[in-house]
């Protein structure tokens, strides 16, 4: 077998192991995303955003080669995955080997310094037979085309008659078998859309390639000198180019993006009657189920809490910043981050009914609702298909009336095809998107499709969500505030907060662990869900966390007063004195302002669409300088004010990450998602920006403004080519040769043309070699 | 035209090792990782580091 024997055993290992509850699931999220090829070694995919130069790949080709069970690792850098071989140990005596081996894979990325996400792709996807086929046709083609033109540059230097048949007849023999294979994705194409009794651009350029093959070929036949073999297969090697090219930007952008696996568990610890957990895939968690949730994972289903409390984070649901203590009777959604205690919880509802399933139907609703967007090439396609045969016609009548030889004009006839055929055309705009996107993929933008430059380019609204798009959606610490202690009490306070998942404490642990040591010796540490970190240090109580309760140990609480404009205090103190404060606040992303103004400058109309509380959100909109901001919006009512922008007339762009944005992301005429955010915002964005910047959203209209430019630019180019063939070759001007150079030179241009996109960006410079890329070991929600 | 009896045949033939040499490389992943090819340039071997 060679896949998808993964989730039977990675519900078995978990069965066997459950007493490890996170753990196992940990596991088994990679046991069931890897892949088992018939080597006996299990291969699992991970995606890395950071990777992006030599460095990077020789960091974690080694790093990871260093764990003894790992036969192989490769980094792929155009598609930032890292793909590991390694032996999952089953049948070794031992602690659990397998267990920990997949757990240890994890670490190994965290300990290197890179995030990396787990990256699930069925057997199809991971070779990408449709990209391969392409190329290979390009091989036949480019074969084909170089050795027919060889002949042909022969006859047409002056091969005598006897000779310039047997070349053509050579030709002929080279020429429909190559197009017979490499033509097949435009004769699909063009079938397809006949049969739904539609033209596209595929159409005409089948009927040139086969009747340009049946003219030539009767004429090698009978001796005659009409032999257009070079211009079919050269128009169909460039073609080819142009499709390989489209396809291989979408497949870089699908693969980046498709089916991260950091949001949505695939099973759950569910309690089973004789009190142990197993591990159960979603689908057959049933309503009532009793399911464990550790601290720092995700509530997999809608459910209501039974036993346990802790803090919760609703910011990728709701877009609430501040986390909210939860306790037993509290009802969740799927999707929320339990951040500090562990819970047990009852399943109110299905997989297909909870909250993200109804996130799913408003976007599908969404998107449906919205006329669905036809690419410029398309509509051009309607138009041209019908003209050029329309005037071929025309070429065949007027000459047969004129010169009453039916063959001759029908030669004529379909010369004039020939030569109109779309092959600049066809090129014109895959060339510039997939030179745009590789643009936007250097300044950390994913495109997933073309059109989203087109749809860009016409945007004249920007709305922003707030939580995690405008903010980074964690809480920073202020540092004007950091209260005066002394080193070894920040020590104490660095050392605490490391230990705590809660995120106000790892924000604490990251601001103080450059300047102090964190090991300090703590005793009898435990976290109290909703209140904070308590710990015993040289037989003194300490506690970091709420002030209230913070306060209980304290001696005298301080004078400090609470600032406005602060979204939330955590306090320290020893047992018996001085309480001090940490301030914190969602702080806006560090270049919000200055793209904000930006866009603004550029006459954009910016709104602030947000899920969290006016007093938050007015501050932020007041910061920015925005005027029209709206809080406490439900999913529903995020997409009914964006569907009510675009019946006004306005072409709008949204931004942002969190779940409820989902299907405001559908509905929008574009949007842009951070790939910080959630996955499923993500699979509704056109675009999705990696970096800590919103610089991307400049950026990316910027690029795709010049891009369009160059689209029509091309499309110009083509149309005077065509403006000065289609009389040429009615009047029956139109030799083979002049076929040949022709459609070459107008291919050549245009793929010019596009090509100065590049130009005014060096892709390589020595800068980029000269950085020394070195991280600190990432401090992230996955440290639970 | 005796010449291009022979002749052809050869053009062709060089032709299609060319063909061959893109479908294996092609079959053997050659392209799968345009950008990483480029930046393992400058990856030093382990080996070279215990010579020196």
């Amino acid at each position: 077998m060679a896949c998808c024997g993964g989730l039977d055993l990675a519900e078995k290992i978990a069965d066997d192991v459950s007493k490890e509850g996170s753990f196992a699931r940990r596991t088994s999220d990679i046991l069931a995303a890897s892949h088992q090829p018939d080597n006996g070694l299990i291969q699992t995919d991970f995606l890395v955003p950071a990777m992006h130069c030599h460095s990077c790949i020789s960091t974690l080709e080694k790093g990871l080669s260093r764990l003894p069970f790992v036969s192989r690792v490769r980094a792929n850098l155009s598609t930032r995955r890292v793909s590991i071989s390694w032996d999952l140990g089953i049948g070794t005596e031992g602690d659990g080997p397998s267990l920990t081996r997949a757990a240890k894979l994890e670490d190994a990325f965290a300990d290197l310094g890179f995030e990396a996400k787990l990256f699930d792709l069925g057997d199809d996807e991971r070779s990408d037979p449709v990209g391969r086929q392409l190329l290979t046709a390009l091989g036949v083609a480019g074969f084909a085309a170089a050795n027919i033109m060889l002949l042909s540059i022969s006859v047409w230097s002056g091969a005598d008659a006897e000779t310039a048949q047997l070349f053509h007849l050579i030709s002929g023999v080279i020429a429909v078998p190559a197009v017979a294979y490499a033509g097949q994705p435009f004769f699909r194409a063009a079938i397809a859309a006949l049969r739904k009794r539609r033209l596209n651009m595929e159409v005409p350029i089948s009927l040139a390639i086969v009747l340009a093959l049946g003219m030539s070929l009767f004429e090698a036949i009978t001796g005659g000198t009409e032999s257009y073999f070079d211009a079919a297969v050269t128009l169909l090697f460039f073609l080819l180019v142009g499709r390989t090219l489209d396809h291989h930007m979408r497949e870089r952008a699908r693969g980046a993006i498709a089916r991260l696996q950091n949001m949505a568990p695939r099973g759950a610890n569910v309690l089973q009657g004789d009190g142990r957990v197993a591990y159960t895939p979603l689908r057959e968690i049933k309503v009532g189920d009793r399911v464990r949730v550790a601290a720092g994972e995700r509530i997999p289903l809608d459910a209501t809490i039974v036993d346990g409390n802790s803090d919760m984070d609703f910011s990728l649901v709701t877009g609430e910043n501040e986390p909210v203590h939860a306790y037993a009777g509290k009802a969740l959604q799927a999707g929320v981050m339990n951040l500090t205690g562990p819970l047990e919880i009852e399943v109110t509802k299905l997989v297909e009914n909870s909250f993200i399933a109804e996130v799913v139907e408003l976007m599908s609703h969404a998107s449906q609702g919205k006329a669905k967007y036809r690419r410029l090439a398309d509509r051009l396609a309607e138009i041209y298909a019908p003209a050029v045969h329309t005037i071929a016609l025309i070429t065949f009548i007027g000459w047969l009336i004129y010169s009453g030889d039916w063959q001759s004009s029908l030669y004529i006839a379909i010369t004039t095809l020939i030569i109109t055929c779309p092959c600049a055309l066809g090129l014109a705009v895959p060339i510039v998107h997939v030179v745009a996107s590789g643009k936007m993929f250097e300044a950390g933008v994913l495109v997933k499709d073309g059109a989203a430059f087109e749809k860009l380019n016409e945007i004249d609204t920007i709305v922003f969500d707030k939580t995690g798009t405008l903010t980074l959606g964690r809480p920073q610490i202020l540092d004007q505030n950091t209260p005066a202690l002394d080193d070894k009490s920040l020590s104490l306070v660095a050392s605490l907060a490391q230990r705590s998942s809660h995120p106000a404490a790892i924000a604490l642990a990251a601001h103080l662990q450059h300047s102090f040591e964190t090991h300090a010796k703590l005793d009898n540490i435990h976290e109290v869900p909703g209140f904070g970190i308590e710990a015993v240090s040289a037989g003194q109580k300490i506690r970091l966390g709420r002030t209230k309760w913070v306060a209980e140990i304290a001696g005298q609480s301080s004078n400090d007063k609470s600032q406005k404009s602060v979204s939330s205090v955590m306090s320290f103190a020893v047992e018996g004195q001085k309480l001090a404060r940490f301030f914190y606040k969602d702080t806006l992303r560090d270049d919000a302002v200055s793209v904000i103004n930006a866009l603004r400058a550029k006459g954009f109309d910016l709104q602030i669409l947000s899920g969290d509380h006016a007093s938050v959100v007015d501050d932020v909109a007041a910061g920015l300088g925005i005027e029209t901001a709206i809080s406490d919006c439900t999913p529903q009512q995020k997409i009914a004010h964006i569907e009510a922008l675009g019946t006004s007339g306005k072409k709008v762009l949204f931004v942002g990450d969190g779940i409820n944005d989902a299907p405001a992301l559908a509905a929008a005429h574009a949007a842009m998602a951070p790939s910080s955010g959630s996955d499923i915002g993500q699979l509704a964005a056109d675009l999705v920006f990696t970096g800590k910047g919103l610089g991307a959203i400049t950026t990316a209209l910027d690029i795709s403004r010049r891009t369009d430019r160059l689209v029509r630019q091309n499309f110009a180019l083509a149309l005077a080519y065509n403006a000065v063939a289609i009389p040429l070759a009615m009047a029956g001007f139109v030799t083979p040769l002049l076929a040949a150079v022709a459609m070459s030179t107008s291919s050549i241009l245009v793929v010019a043309n596009s090509l100065r996109l590049t130009l005014n960006a060096p892709k390589f410079s020595m800068k980029s070699i000269r950085k020394i890329h070195f991280r600190k070991p990432a401090q992230t929600e996955a440290k639970a | 035209m005796t010449q291009l009896i022979i002749l052809i045949p050869i053009a062709l033939f060089l032709g299609g090792l060319g063909l061959i040499a893109f479908l294996w490389s092609l079959k053997h992943g050659q392209y799968d990782d345009m950008e990483g090819a480029a930046a393992r340039i400058l990856n030093d071997d382990e080996d070279d580091e215990l010579l020196s």
